[in-house]
């Protein structure tokens, strides 16, 4: 495999939850050697973190387990090699499972990977008594202010390790916690032999990265001018064609909806971004500002000229811990005088609630009128003054669970207590759901070790 | 000078970061970049989004791209999922940034072709 002067690896998935008609698509509808799949957000590590606690089996994305089952017999006839991050808090049991499918296909000879090193949280205390502080990157204040309630700890890996399952062989590497961009990465790695040192390389990888993480959203998905994106319902999902000094063009399979040029490219460069001059990861720190974008027309953008700087000696740490409870419950009230009477609606329930001794704070409320303006509140919108029907949202958060299920109860006796016209109060009373905390902090390289395992399918285990 | 949204020159793209959320905007013209690149500062993005967004707004510059990237601080009612809003996760802010009024040249105007 090694000497292709051209690789293809497209991205499937941009979340846990989306389309699997995503990756079907890309697999059968034109050419590809590196499917990768991104299946983790920060919220998602502490949910999965949750399902492991209550199953030890569990704590991955079963979508992915589903997908193989759908996509294999065409990965191997076509020898298309799957990244994916779907191993969550538990990528042994995600392995375990797909190599289940595989064997359900009766194919052997397969390799599986898995790498990991990326979970601290069963080491926190260790790392904790040897001195580290994990200071929150936003507040400054030390780990210790909330260690009891810590849920998940996982570092961001880079792409390094999945390129060294990839030179082991691996058709599937199966991936925890790492950077969303280290799944294109670490194909190119492997595929043009990059160095750990190749700033440059490294930050176009990173860009290229970047752009398909989200899936199809460099491809005219949520884009700005959605009535000239044809065919959204059958939009292609992104493929990149990298090639081995760095340049490398953004493209998707013929004949696939959607769109690829200059606009839609600069869209997903402008999401999630912070300082674009200084995009972090542990494999680089890539300048945004730096390369050129050029429309080549027939949904091909080509990007040259990538800068990257040294890589920092530590690698970000995500952590999520328990951080009270929150309720949310709505009601639609149609008119007339829609606004008036959800207004009213509001009033009442906080005055019964009050009545009966709960009280919240305004930062713990939340009150809203969905369709008189709730996204864009304090912008002019033309016709959000008199809508003819309106859904109340209400809500509460605290750290007293009690006071914020109360809340939840006086919610729909208001279609019998209180305006006319108050209904769609299906699902019953909201009831509170844990808040997830986020835990941004550094952790030096040297402290974290990463493994790759390597299983075969028809081979004992 | 017209009066127009500032979605007639830009486009722009949302989502969020940490306990607010960044905006995009991507000029639909090396005209509308230069002026936009003058004229819509970190304050005046502030101002619009004031009922939104309770913090300060940085306002970061990517020519290549022709893109002004802005990092609204505390636009989600909280990080993680501590967020009661509707649109927790900022993705309308871009659109809402778009709903802004400004004056722009005629000259701008007719160098930058319309959605």
């Amino acid at each position: 495999m090694p000497g292709k002067d051209k690789v293809l690896v497209a991205n499937g998935q941009g979340f846990w939850g989306d389309s699997i008609l995503g990756p079907v698509r890309l697999v059968n509808e034109g050419p590809l050697h590196y499917l990768t799949l991104d299946y983790l957000a920060e919220v998602t590590m502490s949910i999965m973190q949750k399902l492991h606690a209550r199953d030890p089996s569990k704590g991955y994305a079963t979508d992915f387990v589903q997908l193989i089952d759908r996509i294999l017999p065409q990965l191997i006839e076509k020898n298309i090699r799957v990244v994916a991050n779907a191993g969550g808090v538990n990528p042994r049991a995600c392995r375990d499972a797909v190599m289940e499918v595989i064997d359900k296909h009766g194919i052997s000879g397969i390799k599986v990977a898995v790498v990991e090193g990326d979970d601290i949280m069963g080491r926190l205390d260790e790392l904790m008594d040897a001195g580290e502080e994990f200071r929150n990157m936003d507040t400054g204040e030390p780990l210790s202010t909330v260690r009891d309630r810590v849920t998940s700890a996982n570092v961001y890996l880079g792409a390094f390790p999945i390129a060294e399952a990839l030179d082991a062989g691996a058709q599937i590497v199966i991936t925890g916690r790492g950077t969303d961009p280290g799944l294109v990465i670490g194909p190119l790695i492997h595929e043009f032999g990059w160095g750990s040192e190749d700033w440059d390389k490294l930050a176009a990888g990173t860009v290229a990265g970047h752009i398909v993480e989200c899936g199809a959203q460099c491809t005219g998905g949520n884009y700005t001018d959605w009535r000239r994106i044809k065919d959204m319902a059958r939009i292609g999902y992104p493929v990149i064609e990298a090639h081995p000094d760095g340049s490398f063009f953004v493209t998707k399979h013929e004949g696939t909806g959607g769109a690829v040029d200059r606009s839609t490219v600069a869209h997903q460069l402008a999401y999630e971004m912070g300082d674009p001059a200084e995009y972090m990861t542990p494999d680089v720190v890539a300048d945004f500002t730096s390369f050129e974008l050029t429309d080549l027309g027939g949904d091909r953008v080509g990007i040259t000229g990538v800068r990257g700087a040294p890589a920092t000696p530590t690698y970000k740490v995500s952590m999520s811990y328990q951080d009270g409870w929150k309720s949310v419950g709505q009601l639609t009230v149609s008119g007339p005088d829609a606004l008036e009477k959800a207004r009213l609606c509001s009033d009442i329930v906080w005055e019964r609630l009050a009545m009966d001794g709960f009280e919240y704070a305004d930062e713990e409320k939340l009150i809203e009128f969905v369709g008189a303006n709730v996204c864009h509140a304090g912008i002019p919108v033309p016709g959000a003054e008199e809508p003819s029907e309106v859904v109340l949202r209400l809500g509460v958060k605290g750290p007293d669970r009690k006071k914020v299920n109360r809340f939840g109860s006086e919610l729909v006796p208001l279609v019998t207590s209180g305006p006319p016209g108050v209904t769609g109060f299906a699902g019953g009373r909201p009831k509170a759901t844990e808040i997830i905390g986020y835990w941004p902090a550094l952790l030096s390289k040297e402290l974290v070790e990463t493994t790759v395992s390597v299983s075969i399918s028809g081979e004992a285990r | 000078m017209t009066k127009v949204l500032l979605s007639r020159i830009a486009a722009a793209r949302s989502g969020d970061k940490g306990e607010g959320s960044n905006a995009g905007v991507i000029a639909r013209s090396d005209a509308a970049f230069a002026f936009l690149e003058e004229h819509l500062t970190a304050e005046r993005v502030r101002e619009h989004m004031a009922a939104i967004n309770a913090g300060g707004v940085k306002r970061y510059v990517a020519a290549n791209m022709r893109v002004l990237n802005f990092l609204l601080e505390d636009s989600l009612g909280g990080g993680g999922s501590a967020s009661l809003k509707t649109d927790a996760q900022g993705k309308t802010h871009g659109l809402a940034l778009l709903r802004m009024e400004l004056d722009v040249p005629d000259e701008v105007l007719s160098a930058t072709p319309e959605a």
